[in-house]
Order: structure tokens, then C-alpha cells, then sequence
């Protein structure tokens, strides 16, 4: 907490300096304020008191009480601002702190988290700024001066007003220390509910297919049962602190008049008076520690879920970039559209076996390049290590003769166009998704966009929407479908007109078809691209000028569709599962 | 964004308040009796704690009653007649008494009174009635511990109810999950459902448990204390009920005010999430693509959007608490300042001042929480709106009148489609006019481009939705006469999506069917060929599966193809099962499957054209028509749709 609250800047804490300020005129016009009710009170007794000496005492008074409400506004206003200021800031850093993460950094935290952790967990700390900066700087200052100002005035009140206090911590420190556990659990549970719901949810079809809605029901009830079992209990202990906060309150008044009264009838004739002020300044001044006193517990309850959200943020803010960035702007013309992999090993930070293994290869300038194998083989993660979502573990990676690693990343991502298996849709036009991103270059106009639909195969079906290019489309794309999403993922990679291209199995969610038609057009219309191609049919690769097979992380076979046939076992067998020998033969 | 529910915006603003919290006490009908009770003891506390301030004004006057000395004739007389007393005492003071006149300072007196002899002093100096004041102590004392005893269990019965209301509320929806129509969840957003469950339920039960306890509190402390202010004394009570009006008129306007800052606040904030999730999950691409600068371009505007109400909405209602404290001030002032001139002309004691002070707190005070109860009980309303329009969702049909049941062991297997005619929407007709007959044992595949229709009829065929018109018959018995749970009991169905959930890997393959052994398990994961796997696994089959894990799509796909192939039904369907799957692992499992199918009716849809050669019937679908059926070589000869689809796979790109 403390480490994040270090964020805070010069202006910032000039502003809190000033709120402190306040802070303290704001309490001093306070505790002012219980002296006037004295006056007042000691003016109401006394005969022979002109009525107006009580006005000038009342009028005072509300002065007093004006100015701590005019302070108060403004202590509110800046905290607020601090606060607001405060979270902009942190969301931003998050936000980019994420934005540069990796591949791995992203796995890691998981997708959802990073999210939570972005809004809900900021909102946390903000809320907690906001009530609890205040009461922090507040209530020890009050509770001071106001122990101060009633400091040698009876030691029997004050040991009331002691004994009240330590009554309520003792309470409050029980409370916590049988609660907070609990909090604990319950937010766990929170998040199992939601998994149980989010699995009925997303695999609705299944429940019913499997007629296995009471399954479900019954699970999500054993967990609601006991979300409901620690909430309860939780709720109902802090019942107590209400009622036990007024007792406290109550019989410390009753027990300062009561001892008030033993005090005056021993006291001189002519002391009696005053010290019956005393006493009403007294019971007024006590409440104000005490009440004091529950604000700062009041803080420490409100702390323990500020701090989680707060270590969740700094872990974020924290974690080390596995990828860094290097320096290289430019290269030779002559070797642009080259890539080569030196004798390329991979494996997971934390993992024992590797991934991929002394993979070697060159891709020369409009070359096709294609990756296949079987699940698990290894192809996605090769391809990924060329726009470095992760770094190699051995060997090297050359793009236009340069390792990827020296190159600036904006640099190296304005060379590439990548189409994930998945394909990303934003939320926002058709255009405004084709045209997405800077490539370096001017920015992409609608004739390229419009190029590079009809080249991904998707002019027939944009064309057919209301608004054509200006389309709006969900995020995540839920209006269209899976194939016209993953059409538009391929323009957008064509409009970036990049050197290389990569497609991560980007095919997969094509009829054969269009699947077809399109390489077949994007070869016309990128034909000194470099391209990459990992895939699952023979049909989308047997063309490729360089097949490379994949098994268990090593290279088994390189070379073109007839050169493998012949030679690669692996090949075969995976070419033979989806042809006949006729057709292999035929093609 | 899918299309919310209703037409209701997403934000927390109800339509009708008063209808949301009719509803609201009508869900509550099982709790009335506690709540009842809940609410008397706030109710009877709050008394309690009005009743109090009263006692204690007795005490202070029986406090100042022991304050000015004893200078009455009676006194003065009784100590002339007391023999005890020296001759020079009485003189001295006797003395005294004589120079006193109007422009003797009391205070004066009273110090050369102290100066007084002893004897004297016993005469003269006040005494405090302690019977009465230890009598009025223990009173208060009961009084505060009955009213502690009370407000405890008013927040105990508070917080069963509103729990247990709030295990109730989810139970309801998830059940309701069940309930409704596939097509609900076409147009509702998972998180928007899930965020029922758990924000709108956690607002509604919060509300309960803390704000309309003190509301009823509150209220009756208002209520109490005006009344007792009335009848302690009526300019007072005026004067004191004017000066908080103004405070309470500008607390008023500040509300009012605020609340558009605090919907701004939520919608800024809804946008900026949304930013946030749609930049997170297409990480990769923002990253290739330099989409950084507009993204955080994006990103600043909607941060500054969110700290600006923030700013705003933080700041008013931080306002709140101050002026709350100084519209007490203020009436304390007023309170004291008409009291004085009340007490001084002899109208009042010094006691209803102090009676006052304290009721003019409990005046101010429960009014702030009736202001903040209000606040909360607004958007607790229209998060129970939320979840009670989602449980008064149309559910589907119900099938209590249905008789006709098919015994999954007796089914033969034909399958008859009959001009069947659907569409998600009544005006978007997907399939036009289907008809085609199956017999038992033959394994059909529907083939097509995207879009076509095929998935659709799987989920005809599985009654997730209802067709339009035509019908689907299993062995002459029209679906529309069997229950949903019976025609599902008839399939065996493995989807394109692997559906994993939290649990051990187990747990996942024998899903909600009993009578499994554990070497029955095995077997089918060696056929399916995940036996290897998952037996690396750190537990093996205990390993629990979580959502983060590095199971691989295909793996995930192979367990669930072991699900399916453990379940004994006389239909299968296989969407696109295979297709996270290497071609080669897929020969493996179909070859399984294929043993699998034997004598059961078996619907395939795949793209992977090699998979279906072997299909005894092929179903070519485009546009929501079968355009062509037949098998492999028929309709390969017939050189159509599906011998153009088939042989595109093998032209060369040049």
C-alpha cells in the first residue's frame, strides 16, 4: 500500500499538504466548538447575563462551525481530487504496464485478472483514498487535541473516557481478528459461485445435453450454502459493534454525570458552577475521542481490503518485462523479407522440457513458408517467437539478417502482418478494423481497406450489412460469424501491406472453398511477402514452397509437398489421414 | 455488446421505483414474520434511545438543583436558632449576609461564603439528591442495555434474512439458467448474467441488512423525537425544526444533484472496462499491429471521463458528512439561544436545554441516515429490478401434460425430418424446408459452407429450440410430444467446443452419469488415446482442471469425446468434434468412434471433407436447404456443389 501510495507526485503532495492544513483548522474550529456550548451553557446558568452576551457567544459559535463546514468542502474537494487523480494515474500505469507485457506475462496473471485487477482493484484503493486519507490525517489529531483540552480536568473522567476507549478497541481488535479470516474466505467463495455459474453459462448446451441441470444446481448449492453460512456469521458478529459502540458512548456520558455529581457536591460553593461547565465540556469532549478513535478502527477495517487489492496491483506494476526491447530502426534493402531461425530452442521460463528444439531454416523473400504437425507439436509456438511474444531459449532468429532481439519492437511489428488463430475483432467499424494499428507508413486509406477485403474474401458479405464498410461490429465480433470474423482478421493483416506475413492457423474456421480462393488471390496480391503458414489441412499448405513437419518439437522433414511424400514417414501419415493415395497422387 | 434484456438500459436506474420495491417485499413474503420482528425491535430501541435523553435532562436538573447555596430565610432563620453554633460564627456571617446588595458579584459571594465556618458551610451549601440520582442511573442504565440488547438482535434477524434472501435470489436464477430458452442466451451476454448473480444479489442483500434496519430505526427516531420535542416544549421544538430544515433543503439539492454524477461515474466506468477487456483480450494483436498509440488514445479519453465524475461524484458526496455536522451545530445554537431566553424569562429549566441538545441530534442524525438509506435503497431497487426481470423471463414450455416417453434402450433409431422450417428470428428464416429420412444405424453427415445451417439442425434435432413448423419424428413419435430431458437421454452429443469445467479430470469425463467404473473410464481414454496424457499429469485422473491451464485445445477436445463415448444412447452427434484435433489423432478416434457407432444413428458435421467419406448418407446444406444428398462417390460423380467444394482442397494456388 504504502509502495503505491509513493506514486503520489510534488503537486499532489502540495495539495495534500494543503488538505492538512485544513485538516487541522477544520479540528481546531471543532473542538473550538464544545468551549462556546461551555460558554453558552455557563451564560444560561448565571443570572443577571445580558441576553446579548449569549447572542455574541451563539454567533461565534456558528462561525466556528461555518468555517470547519467551509474547510471541510475543501478538504473534500482535494481528497476527492487526489483520489480521482490518483486512480487515473494507477489505471494508466497498469494499463501500460500490460500493454507491454508478454505473451508469458499475460498467460500468467490470466486475461480476467489483469482486467479486475485494472478496475475493481484500483476502484479499492480509491475508495479507501477518498474516506480513509481524511480520517487518517483527522481523527489522531482530534482525538489528540482533544485529549489535551480535557487533560487535568478530573482524573475519574478521564479514566471513563480511557476505559471507554480501550472497552471499544478491545472489541474492535476481537471483531477483526474473528471476521477477517472470513473476508478472506468469502471472497473465494465469491469467485467459485461466479465459476459455477460462468461453467452452467458457457457450457449450456452440454448441461442439457446431458440432462445434468440438477448436477449443477447441486453444486452451485453446496457452494451457495456456504457462501451464505460465512456471510451470516460474518454479518451478524459485526451486529455487535453497533449496539456495543452506543453502550460505550452511553455510559461513559452517564457515568461522567454520574461521577459529575459526587464531584460538584464536595466542590467549594463558589467552584461549583464551573465545574459543572466542566462536567458538559467534559462529556462532549469525550465523545469526540472516542468517536475519534472508532473512525482510525473504522480505517483499519476498511484497510485489510485496500492492501489486497493493492499487493494484486503491485504484483502487475512489479513483474519484470521477460521481453526487452532493443534498438534497431532500420536495414539493408537487400535482405528485407529474409527470416531465419539458427538452430532455435524453446522452452517455458519455469518448464523442464522443451517446446521446440535446434529448429534450423531459411525463408527467402516472397517465399511460402508452412508448419504442420500434431497437436502439441510445436508450430503456433514457432511462429509466435518471430514477433517475440516469446524470446527463444536457445539459438537465433534472424529477420532481414538482424536478430529479432535488437531490433525497437515497433520497428519489427511494422514488418509483420500476424492473424492469430482466433481472430480479434474490436469494437468499431469495419473500416476502423481493417485500418487498425500504424504500420510505419501513411495511414491506410479506404481504397486499400476495400483491397483488402475483397482480397480476404469478405467483399460479398460486407457489402451485403447495412452501412457496408461503416458496419459496426460488437466487440469480440458476436454479430458475425466465426468465418466472416476471421476474413476480416486476414484484411487487416493485408492492409498493413507488411514484408512478412504469419498465419496461425487462421484458416481453420474456412470452408475449403474460400479457403482456397483466398491464398489464391492473397499469393497474386502479395507476391514479394514472405509468408508463414501453420496449419492442420494438407490442402491449405501442399503448395508451400518450404513444408516444415513438426513432431514433439523437432523438425522431421523439410521441403515441398513431393519431396516429403517420399521421404517423411510423418508426413505421409498425415496426409494419408486425410487423403486417399489416389488423390495424393492426382494432386 | 448483445442486445440487453428487455428494452432496459444496463445501468443502474430503475424505471419505477415504487414498483421495484413492491416486487421487492413480494419476493420477500417468506421473511415477513422476521422482518416483522426485526423491525419492531429497531423500532422499540430507537424508542428506547429517545426516551433516554429525557431521564438524563432529570439528572442534570437534580445536578443544578445542587448548585446555588442555601440562602433562604428558613436557612438563614435555622441558623440564628442552632445552639451548636458560636455566637462569632453567626455574627460573621449574619455580618456578611447584610452587605449583600444588588451589585455584589455572585461570584464574589461564593468564594467569601466558602471562607465561611463549618458549621455554617453544613447549613448553607447545596446538597445533591444521590437517591434520586442513582435511582435515575440504574433506569438509563437498563434503558441503554435493553436498547443494545434489541439493536443486536434487530441486526441478527436483519442479516438471516437478507442472507438467506440473497442464497434464495441465486439459487432462483441459477435454476432459471436452466429454465430458459437457448435463445435467451443468444441475445444475453454471459457477464451480464453473471453480474446478476453476484453484484445485483450483493447489492440487494447489503441494502437489506444495513440500510433498511436503520431506515425503520431512523424513521422512528425522527418521528419519536419531534413528538418528544412537542411535548417537552413547542417554540423550542419549532425553532429547532426550522433551523435543520434549511440544512436539509440544501442536503436535498446536493442529492438530487449528485445522483446523475454517480451514473455517470458507473457508465464511464462500464465503458472504460470495456476498453480494457477488448485491449487485454486481443493483447497480441493490439501489440503486432502498433495499435498501442490508439489504444491508448482511447484509453486517456475514457480515463479522464471516469476522473472527472469520479472528481465530482467523490466530492458530493463527501459534502454529505460536513453539512450534516453543521445543520447540527447550527440548531444546537438555535436551540440554545431560544432556550436561554426561554430560561432565562423563568419560562424553562436548564434541564429541557440540555433534553434538547440531545434530541436535536437524534433529530439530525437519523435523518443523514434516512438521506444515505434512500441512496442505497435507489440502486438496491434497481439491481433487484435486474433480478427479478431476469426470473419473470419467459421460461420454456412446460411439459408437465407430456405421457409419451422413449426408453433409450428400446429406441430403434430413425430419425424423419418433415418440412421443417425455422429461424432464430420469426423474419430470418434459416432452414426453409427440410425433409430427409434416416434408418437406424447409418451415420448421416451435413456438410456445407459456414453459415448453412448445419449446427442449427443439430440443435432442432436436440430440441434446444423450437421449429417454426414441419416436425421432427424419433421412431414415428414427434419430438413436440416427448419431454426435453427424454430426447436428450436419447443422444450422445460432442461438440466443437470443449466444455471443461472446475473439477478433477474424472469428474469431467463421467459428468452426471452413474454406475461408471473406474476401468471403464480408462478404457475409453486408451481408445480415445488421452490415456497417455493424462496419466503425466501431476494426480493423473485427480488433477483438478482449472480454467488457467495449459491443457491444449486438443486435449481438452479428446476428453470430451471421452465423455461422449461413455454414454450408451442409441443416437450420437458429433459437431465439428474433431476439429482442434491433428488429422492423425483424429483417425485414431474416429476409428473408435466408428466401432462406437455400430448400430446407433449417428450425425456428423465436419468441415474436414475426409472425415465423412465414409457416411452412409451425405447431407449437402447451403442457405438452409439440402441441395444435394447422397453419398461420397454419388455425389462425387454428380460433379455439383460438394464435388466443387471436395476438390478445392487439392487445386493448386499459383
Amino acid at each position: 500500500m504504502l509502495k503505491l501510495l509513493k506514486k503520489l507526485k510534488g503537486k499532489d503532495i502540495v495539495l495534500i499538504f494543503i488538505s492538512f492544513i485544513f485538516i487541522i483548522v477544520q479540528v481546531w474550529l471543532d473542538l473550538r466548538l464544545p468551549d462556546y456550548m461551555s460558554k453558552i451553557t455557563q451564560l444560561v446558568q448565571s443570572e443577571g447575563n445580558a441576553m446579548s452576551s449569549i447572542l455574541i457567544a451563539g454567533g461565534k459559535m456558528l462561525l466556528c462551525a461555518l468555517g470547519s463546514l467551509i474547510s471541510a468542502v475543501i478538504v473534500g474537494f482535494i481528497t476527492a481530487y487526489i483520489a480521482a487523480l490518483f486512480s487515473k494515474k494507477l489505471r494508466k500505469d497498469i494499463f501500460e504496464k500490460v500493454e507491454n507485457f508478454s505473451l508469458g506475462e499475460v498467460k500468467k496473471f490470466s486475461t480476467s485478472s489483469l482486467i479486475t485487477r485494472t478496475t475493481n482493484d484500483v476502484t479499492q484503493i480509491e475508495m479507501f483514498l477518498a474516506m480513509g486519507l481524511q480520517l487518517l490525517i483527522k481523527s489522531p489529531i482530534t482525538a489528540l487535541w482533544a485529549i489535551t483540552k480535557i487533560l487535568n480536568k478530573s482524573w475519574q473522567w478521564s479514566a471513563v473516557v480511557g476505559g471507554g476507549v480501550l472497552l471499544l478497541l478491545s472489541t474492535l481488535t476481537f471483531l477483526m481478528l474473528v471476521v477477517i479470516p472470513r473476508f478472506k474466505i468469502v471472497q473465494k467463495l465469491l469467485d467459485k459461485i461466479n465459476g459455477i455459474a460462468r461453467e452452467n453459462l458457457t457450457g449450456i448446451r452440454v448441461v442439457r445435453a446431458f440432462n445434468a441441470e440438477k448436477y449443477q444446481e447441486e453444486k452451485f448449492n453446496e457452494t451457495n450454502n456456504k457462501l451464505t453460512k460465512t456471510q451470516l456469521f460474518n454479518q451478524r458478529t459485526f451486529g455487535i459493534m453497533q449496539p456495543v459502540m452506543y453502550l460505550i458512548m452511553y455510559f461513559s456520558t452517564l457515568a461522567i454525570y454520574f461521577i459529575g455529581s459526587y464531584i460538584i457536591n464536595g466542590a467549594l460553593m463558589s467552584e461549583k458552577v464551573i465545574i459543572f461547565g466542566d462536567m458538559v465540556v467534559f462529556s462532549s469532549y469525550g465523545m469526540q475521542v472516542i468517536m475519534s478513535f472508532l473512525m482510525l478502527a473504522m480505517i483499519f477495517i476498511m484497510y485489510p481490503r485496500a492492501a489486497i487489492s493493492a499487493d494484486r496491483i503491485n504484483e502487475v506494476l512489479d513483474e519484470k518485462f521477460s521481453i526487452v526491447d532493443g534498438e534497431i530502426t532500420n536495414t539493408d534493402k537487400n535482405k528485407e523479407g529474409t527470416v531465419e531461425f539458427k538452430n532455435v530452442s524453446f522452452k517455458y521460463p519455469d518448464a523442464d522440457e522443451y517446446i521446440l528444439e535446434n529448429i534450423n531454416f531459411v525463408a527467402n523473400k516472397g517465399e511460402t513458408v508452412a508448419f504442420i504437425g500434431s497437436t502439441g507439436s510445436g508450430k503456433s509456438t514457432l511462429v509466435n517467437l518471430i514477433p517475440r511474444f516469446y524470446d527463444v531459449t536457445d539459438g537465433q532468429i534472424l529477420v532481414d539478417g538482424i536478430n529479432v532481439k535488437e531490433y525497437k519492437l515497433e520497428y519489427l511489428y511494422n514488418k509483420i502482418g500476424y492473424i492469430p488463430q482466433k481472430a480479434v475483432i474490436f469494437s468499431g467499424t469495419v473500416s476502423e478494423n481493417v485500418a487498425y494499428g500504424e504500420n510505419g507508413k501513411k495511414k491506410i486509406n479506404q481504397e486499400t481497406i476495400k483491397k483488402a477485403i475483397e482480397v480476404a474474401q469478405g467483399k460479398e458479405f460486407i457489402e451485403k450489412m447495412p452501412n457496408q464498410y461503416d458496419a459496426y461490429l460488437a466487440q469480440r465480433g458476436t454479430n458475425i460469424s466465426g468465418g466472416q470474423k476471421q476474413r476480416i482478421s486476414i484484411a487487416r493483416a493485408i492492409a498493413r501491406n507488411p514484408e512478412i506475413y504469419i498465419f496461425d492457423d487462421s484458416f481453420s474456421a474456412l470452408d475449403y472453398k474460400t479457403d482456397y480462393i483466398l491464398r489464391k488471390e492473397l499469393k497474386k496480391y502479395t507476391k514479394d511477402a514472405t509468408t508463414f503458414i501453420v496449419a492442420q489441412r494438407i490442402g491449405t499448405i501442399m503448395n508451400a514452397d518450404k513444408i516444415i513437419v513438426l513432431d514433439k518439437g523437432k523438425c522431421v522433414g523439410m521441403g515441398t509437398h513431393k519431396e516429403l511424400l517420399k521421404k517423411c514417414s510423418v508426413y505421409k501419415e498425415i496426409a494419408l489421414s486425410q487423403l486417399s493415395e489416389e488423390e495424393l497422387e492426382n494432386a | 455488446m448483445p442486445k440487453p434484456m428487455g428494452n432496459k438500459s444496463n445501468f443502474e436506474r430503475p424505471n419505477d421505483f415504487k414498483s421495484a420495491m413492491k416486487k421487492l417485499v413480494h419476493y420477500l413474503n417468506k421473511f415477513h414474520t422476521l422482518l416483522i420482528i426485526a423491525f419492531s425491535l429497531a423500532a422499540i430501541s430507537s424508542i428506547l434511545s429517545i426516551v433516554a435523553p429525557n431521564k438524563l435532562s432529570s439528572m442534570t436538573d437534580i445536578i443544578t438543583e445542587g448548585l446555588a447555596p442555601n440562602l433562604t430565610e428558613e436557612t438563614i432563620n435555622s441558623i440564628i436558632e442552632d445552639e451548636d453554633i458560636s455566637n462569632e460564627d453567626k455574627k460573621e456571617f449574619l455580618t456578611y449576609i447584610k452587605t449583600i446588595d444588588e451589585n455584589t458579584s455572585s461570584n464574589d459571594i461564593l468564594k467569601k461564603l466558602d471562607t465561611m465556618p463549618q458549621d455554617i458551610q453544613e447549613y448553607i451549601k447545596p446538597k445533591i439528591d444521590f437517591t434520586a440520582i442513582k435511582k435515575i442511573a440504574i433506569v438509563l442504565g437498563i434503558m441503554y442495555i435493553i436498547s443494545a440488547i434489541f439493536s443486536f438482535f434487530q441486526h441478527f434477524f436483519m442479516a438471516t434474512v437478507s442472507n438467506n434472501f440473497g442464497k434464495e435470489l441465486r439459487n432462483k436464477i441459477i435454476n432459471k439458467i436452466n429454465k430458459l430458452p437457448l435463445k435467451f442466451f443468444d441475445n444475453n451476454s454471459t457477464g451480464d448474467i453473471l453480474s446478476r448473480i453476484t453484484n445485483d444479489v450483493d447489492t440487494v442483500t447489503q441494502t437489506l441488512s444495513q440500510s433498511i434496519g436503520s431506515l425503520v430505526g431512523a424513521i422512528t427516531l425522527v418521528i419519536g423525537s419531534v413528538i418528544m420535542m412537542f411535548y417537552t416544549n413547542f417554540i423550542m421544538a419549532i425553532s429547532a425544526i426550522l433551523a435543520s430544515l434549511i440544512g436539509f433543503s440544501l442536503m436535498t439539492i446536493i442529492l438530487k444533484n449528485s445522483q446523475k454524477y454517480f451514473i455517470a461515474r458507473q457508465e464511464e466506468l462500464g465503458n472504460m472496462n470495456g476498453h480494457i477487456e477488448e485491449i487485454y483480450s486481443g493483447h497480441n494483436v493490439v501489440k503486432v499491429y502498433n495499435g498501442k498509440k490508439s489504444a491508448d488514445k482511447k484509453f486517456d479519453e475514457l480515463n479522464e471521463r471516469v476522473f472527472n465524475s469520479v472528481k465530482k461524484s467523490q466530492f458530493l458526496s463527501g459534502l454529505m458528512q460536513p453539512i450534516m455536522m453543521f445543520i447540527g451545530n447550527l440548531s444546537y445554537v438555535t436551540v440554545c439561544i431560544v432556550g436561554a431566553l426561554l430560561a432565562m424569562n423563568g419560562y424553562i429549566t436548564f434541564g429541557v436545554i440540555v433534553a434538547f441538545i440531545v434530541y436535536i441530534r437524534l433529530f439530525t442524525n437519523p435523518l443523514s441516515q434516512i438521506a444515505q438509506a434512500m441512496t442505497s435503497l435507489q440502486s438496491a431497487a434497481a439491481a433487484s429490478e435486474r433480478i427479478f426481470e431476469f426470473l419473470e423471463e419467459k421460461a420454456m414450455s412446460d411439459e408437465k401434460d407430456i405421457t409419451k416417453e422413449l426408453n433409450k434402450d428400446e429406441v430403434k433409431g430413425n430419425v424423419e425430418f418433415k418440412n421443417v422450417k425455422f429461424g432464430y428470428n420469426p423474419d430470418r428464416i434459416i432452414i426453409k424446408d427440410f425433409s430427409a429420412k434416416v434408418k437406424p444405424g447409418q451415420k448421416i453427415a451435413i456438410v456445407g459452407p459456414t453459415g448453412a445451417g448445419k449446427t442449427t439442425m443439430v440443435n432442432l434435432l436436440m430440441k434446444f429450440y423450437e421449429i417454426n413448423s414441419g416436425d421432427i419424428l424419433i421412431d414415428g413419435i414427434s419430438i413436440k410430444e416427448l419431454k426435453r430431458e427424454n430426447v436428450h437421454e436419447l443422444f450422445t452429443m460432442v461438440l466443437q467446443d470443449t466444455w471443461l469445467f472446475n473439477g478433477t479430470v474424472k469428474e469431467n469425463i463421467v459428468y452426471n452419469q452413474d454406475n461408471l467404473s473406474e476401468k471403464r473410464v480408462k478404457e475409453v481414454c486408451e481408445i480415445v488415446g488421452v490415456d497417455h496424457f493424462i496419466k503425466s499429469l501431476p494426480q493423473s485422473y485427480d488433477t483438478i482442471i482449472e480454467d488457467n491451464d495449459t491443457i491444449s485445445s486438443g486435449q481438452k477436445q479428446l476428453i470430451t469425446i471421452a465423455r461422449g463415448m461413455l454414454s450408451h444412447t442409441p443416437f450420437l452427434i458429433l459437431d465439428e468434434a474433431t476439429s482442434n484435433v491433428d488429422t492423425r489423432t483424429e483417425e485414431l478416434v474416429q476409428k473408435a468412434m466408428d466401432k462406437l457407432m455400430e448400430g446407433r444413428t449417428s450425425f456428423i458435421i465436419a468441415h474436414r471433407l475426409s472425415t465423412i467419406k465414409n457416411a452412409d448418407l451425405i447431407l449437402v446444406m447451403k442457405d438452409g436447404n439440402i441441395i444435394e444428398q447422397g453419398n461420397h462417390d454419388e455425389l462425387m460423380k454428380k460433379k455439383g456443389f460438394y464435388e466443387s467444394m471436395y476438390s478445392s482442397q487439392f487445386e493448386k494456388v499459383s
